[in-house]
C-alpha cells in the first residue's frame, strides 16, 4: 500500500483518482493538460456543459475551508453536467466527534461517485482513496502540506499557454514554501515536464529541510534567484507565520521577498508572474506587478475549471473500465 | 530430586561467553547442572530440543500496557501473553496508563493482575512526576516500596531543568534509579515522523535530530551533577551514540536503549503514509540505524519494545491523527533475529542487548548458569507461521508482521521454572 502510484493509477497506467503529481508519467501530465486544452474552447461557448459525467453524483468534501477551490470544482463538476454534492465538514461531522471514516461510510452510503476531499492533515486524500470501495474515485484539493495537484497542473497549463512549452524554462518558487502544498505539487510537476531549473526562494525558515531531494534549488536571495527567470510564482504568505517565530514581519518579508517591478526586473524581460491566490497585496506582491502585463493570474482562474474537468473526466473514465467484470448476463 | 532435563539445546549464555549444544537439567525452578546429569534424582520429563537454541529469557525496559485505562487497546493479561510468546519473561511497564501509575494502588493493581494472569513478569515503572505533568514530584519512595523497579515520566516532557535537576537529587537520595526519554517538546511539539527529505516530500511535520540530542545533553549533564542512576529510554539518532559514548569514556555511569523498530526501519517506511510506521520516537534515517546496531553490537545499548497496542480506529485515520505505536510484543524474538540473519548481528550480540543488558540495568540476574533461576526461551529458528489476526494474542492488531510469515518461532518460555508460554 505503499507507493502513491499503485493507489492512483489502473493496471495499464491511467488515472482512476488524482492524489499527486508525484510520480506521474510525462505522458499523462501531458494528456491532463491536453484535455484542459479542449476544454478550454468549450468555456468559450455559449453552452458550456458537455455530458460527460451526466448521471454521476460528485460530493465536494471539504474538510477545511475555501471558498475558491470549492467553487471552480463546483463549476467543473456542472459543466460535465454531474450532480454536485457540497458537503462543508470543517462546520459539521468532524465537530461532532464523528470520525473520517464514519463520515466516509455514510457517503458511501449515498452512493456518491467521486470525492473531491481537501483536508488539512497531510496524506488524508491517499488515505480516504485505500478506504472506499471500489469505483468511487478520489480527487485530492489539497491535502495538508503535501499536495495540491489540480492547482499544479492549472499552472502548468498557464505555463504552456503563455510561454510555448515548459521544457527548458527556469520557474521560481517564492514564500512560503515549508508549509506549501502547491509547491510540492509544482516541483514534482515541473521536473517530470522538463523544466531547465526549479529554484525555491525564501528565508531559511520557510524552506523545508532537504528540499534539494526533490529536485529544487533553494535561494535565499530574491533577486539571485529570479536572475533569469522565465516564470515567477508567488505564493501567499499566512498571517499566522510571524505568531509562530518563522518571520519577524510582513514589513521585513516584503522588503526581501515581495514582488516589486524593481525585483522582477532581474527576470527575463518577458517572465510571467503567477500566484493561487488569493494574495496579499503589500506582503508578498506589489499591485503594480499583481496588475501590470506581465502578471497571468486571472488567466489562471479559468484555466483552472478547465484543468479540473479533464482530471475529473478522466478519473472517471479510469474508474469505469471494468477490471473483471462478473455482471450477470 | 525430579528434574526437567532440556537436550541437545544450543545453549547460548552471554554471561558466560558459551554458545554450546548440551543439556540443561532444571529443578525447583533453578537450573541444576548444565552439560552434565545431576549427581542424584530422576527425570521428570525430556524435551528434545536437537535444533533449538536456549536462551536466557527477554527482559523489556518500557513497554505500554493499556491497563488500567484503555481496555479497547487490550488488558494486562492479554499484553502479558503476548509479551510471554514474544519470548520475554520480564517487562518494564510505562506509568502512562490511565489514571497513571504515580501511587502504590496502581502500582499494586499492575503486579495483582499481572500476577493473577500468569504469563511474563511486569516490574512496572513509576511515574517520576504527579500525573506525569512534569510539575511536582511523585512519591517515589513509596512507589519503590509498592514494587516500581525505577520511575519514569514516559515521553511527557519535565517542566523545565529545575524540576529535572530537583527530581534527579531526590531520587539519587534513595538510589532509585530513573529511566529518562530524551525529548524537548518545543523542538519535537507537532511533528510526527523523522525531520529529512521523506518528511519533507510527503509534507507531513518533522521531528528533527535536535529534539532528541538537545534533551539528552541536559540530561546527561544533570546526571553527572546530581549522581543519579540514570538510564536513558528510546534513544534513535546517531548523534545520541556519540555523545553516550563520549559520557561513558568520561566515566558516567548510565545505561540506555533504543526500540527495535528503529533498528529494523527507517523513515522511508513512512513513504504511502502507511500510519502503523506513526512511532515515537520517530524512525530515522538509514545513517541512524546503522550507527544504533552498531552500538548494540559493541554491548552499549539495550533493545526494548516500545510496545504500544492500538485499536484498529486508533490506527485508520490519516497518518498524523492516528496514534504513534506499534504492538510489538507477539513474535518479537523472531523479528529482533532478522538482524542475525541480516548478519547485522551476531547471536550472542542480540542475546546480550534483549536480555543481559537489560537484566544489569536492573540489577536482576539473568543467566543460564547453575543455581540461577531457570528464566529462559526455547527458539526454534527453523520454526515458520503466519501471524494471523487470531494466532496474536496483543489486544493492538497494529503489528508490522501481521498476517505475515514469520520465519522463527518461541517455542517454550519459563519463568523460574514454569512454563510460560
Amino acid at each position: 500500500m505503499t507507493d502513491p502510484n499503485t493507489v492512483q493509477l489502473t493496471e495499464d497506467g491511467r488515472l482512476k483518482h488524482f492524489l499527486t503529481t508525484e510520480g506521474l508519467s510525462r505522458e499523462l501530465l501531458t494528456e491532463i493538460l491536453d484535455t484542459a486544452d479542449s476544454f478550454i474552447s468549450t468555456q468559450e461557448r455559449a453552452v458550456k456543459t458537455v455530458p460527460l459525467l451526466r448521471g454521476k453524483t460528485v460530493v465536494n468534501l471539504f474538510f477545511e475551508n475555501s471558498t475558491r477551490t470549492r467553487s471552480t470544482f463546483e463549476l467543473a463538476a456542472k459543466r460535465l453536467s454531474a450532480d454536485i454534492l457540497n458537503l462543508d465538514i470543517a462546520r459539521s461531522a468532524t465537530s461532532k466527534g464523528e470520525t473520517l471514516m464514519d463520515t466516509l461510510w455514510n457517503l458511501e452510503a449515498m452512493y456518491s461517485d467521486m470525492f473531491v476531499v481537501r483536508h488539512s492533515d497531510s496524506g488524508a486524500a491517499h488515505f480516504i482513496a485505500e478506504q472506499v470501495t471500489p469505483n468511487v474515485a478520489i480527487i485530492n484539493a489539497g491535502d495538508g502540506r503535501h499536495a495540491h495537484p489540480t492547482q499544479a497542473m492549472l499552472d502548468m497549463l498557464t505555463i504552456r499557454r503563455h510561454k510555448g512549452d515548459i521544457e527548458g524554462k527556469i520557474v521560481a518558487i517564492v514564500g512560503d514554501i515549508l508549509h506549501s502544498r502547491v509547491a510540492r505539487s509544482q516541483i514534482h510537476a515541473l521536473r517530470t515536464l522538463g523544466a531547465a531549473e526549479v529554484r525555491v526562494i525564501g528565508p531559511g525558515t520557510l524552506l523545508p529541510s532537504d528540499i534539494e531531494s526533490m529536485g529544487a534549488v533553494p535561494y535565499y536571495d530574491m533577486k539571485a534567484g529570479l536572475a533569469d527567470c522565465d516564470v515567477v510564482i508567488m505564493l501567499r504568505l499566512q498571517k499566522e507565520r510571524m505568531q509562530n517565530a518563522l518571520l519577524p514581519s510582513e514589513g521585513e518579508f516584503f522588503k526581501l521577498y515581495g514582488l516589486t517591478e524593481e525585483k522582477l526586473a532581474f527576470a527575463k524581460p518577458d517572465a510571467i508572474v503567477m500566484h493561487p491566490g488569493p494574495i496579499n497585496r503589500g506582503v508578498e506582491i506589489e499591485s503594480a506587478v499583481a496588475d501590470g502585463n506581465q502578471s497571468v493570474i486571472l488567466n489562471q482562474v479559468s484555466y483552472g475549471i478547465a484543468v479540473r474537468m479533464a482530471v475529473m473526466a478522466m478519473a472517471m473514465s479510469g474508474q469505469q473500465t471494468p477490471v473483471n467484470s462478473e455482471e450477470p448476463a | 530430586m525430579r528434574y526437567l532435563h532440556i537436550a541437545n539445546a544450543r545453549v547460548i549464555n552471554p554471561q558466560t561467553q558459551t554458545d554450546e549444544v548440551t543439556d540443561v537439567f532444571v529443578a525447583d525452578g533453578r537450573i541444576a547442572t548444565v552439560g552434565r546429569r545431576p549427581d542424584a534424582g530422576e527425570i521428570e520429563h525430556t524435551i528434545d530440543a536437537t535444533g533449538q537454541w536456549l536462551m536466557p529469557g527477554l527482559i523489556d525496559l518500557g513497554g505500554h500496557l493499556p491497563e488500567p485505562g484503555y481496555s479497547q487497546k487490550g488488558s494486562i493479561a492479554s499484553e502479558t501473553e503476548a509479551a510471554a510468546r514474544g519470548g520475554f519473561t520480564h517487562i518494564c511497564s510505562l506509568p502512562d496508563t490511565k489514571p497513571v501509575a504515580d501511587t502504590s494502588a496502581v502500582i499494586k493493581l499492575i503486579l495483582e493482575k499481572a500476577g493473577k494472569a500468569g504469563f511474563s513478569r511486569v516490574l512496572p515503572l513509576g511515574a517520576m512526576t504527579q500525573d506525569l505533568a512534569g510539575e511536582q514530584l511523585a512519591s517515589m519512595y513509596t512507589l519503590a516500596e509498592a514494587g516500581a523497579v525505577a520511575m519514569s515520566n514516559a515521553r511527557r516532557p519535565i517542566k523545565n531543568s529545575y524540576v529535572l535537576r530537583r527530581l534527579m537529587e531526590y531520587a539519587a537520595t534513595y538510589d532509585i534509579p530513573l529511566f529518562l526519554n530524551a525529548n524537548d517538546l518545543s523542538l519535537s511539539d507537532g511533528g510526527c515522523m523523522h525531520e529529512g527529505p521523506v518528511a519533507t516530500r510527503m509534507g507531513l511535520p518533522g521531528i528533527p535530530e535536535t529534539a532528541e540530542t538537545i534533551a539528552l545533553a541536559q540530561i546527561l549533564l544533570l546526571v553527572e551533577q546530581t549522581g543519579v542512576r540514570a538510564h536513558i529510554s528510546q534513544i534513535t539518532c546517531r548523534r545520541s551514540v556519540s555523545m553516550l559514548q563520549q559520557a561513558l569514556e568520561n566515566g558516567l555511569r548510565v545505561t540506555a536503549d533504543t526500540p527495535l523498530a528503529n533498528l529494523l526501519f527507517t523513515h522511508e517506511a513512512v513513504t504511502g503514509y502507511n500510519s502503523l510506521y506513526n512511532v515515537q520516537p520517530p524512525l530515522r534515517s538509514e545513517r541512524d540505524r546503522e550507527a544504533l546496531v552498531q552500538a548494540v553490537a559493541r554491548g552499549e545499548l539495550a533493545i526494548s519494545s516500545n510496545h504500544s497496542p492500538h485499536e484498529l480506529a486508533a490506527k485508520k485515520a490519516p497518518f498524523s491523527d492516528a496514534e504513534p505505536g506499534m504492538s510489538q510484543y507477539d513474535a518479537f524474538l523472531p523479528q529482533a533475529m532478522t538482524l542475525v540473519t541480516r548478519e547485522e548481528l551476531t547471536v550472542e550480540q542480540l542475546v546480550r542487548a534483549i536480555s543481559v543488558t537489560p537484566a544489569n540495568v536492573l540489577g536482576l540476574p539473568q543467566s543460564l548458569t547453575e543455581g540461577a533461576d531457570f528464566n529462559a526461551v526455547l527458539y526454534d529458528p527453523e520454526g515458520e507461521y503466519t501471524l494471523s489476526a487470531s494466532e496474536i494474542a496483543s489486544g493492538g492488531h497494529n503489528h508490522p508482521l501481521l498476517n505475515r510469515t514469520v520465519s522463527g518461532k518461541v517455542a517454550q518460555v519459563f519463568l523460574e521454572g514454569c512454563r510460560i508460554s
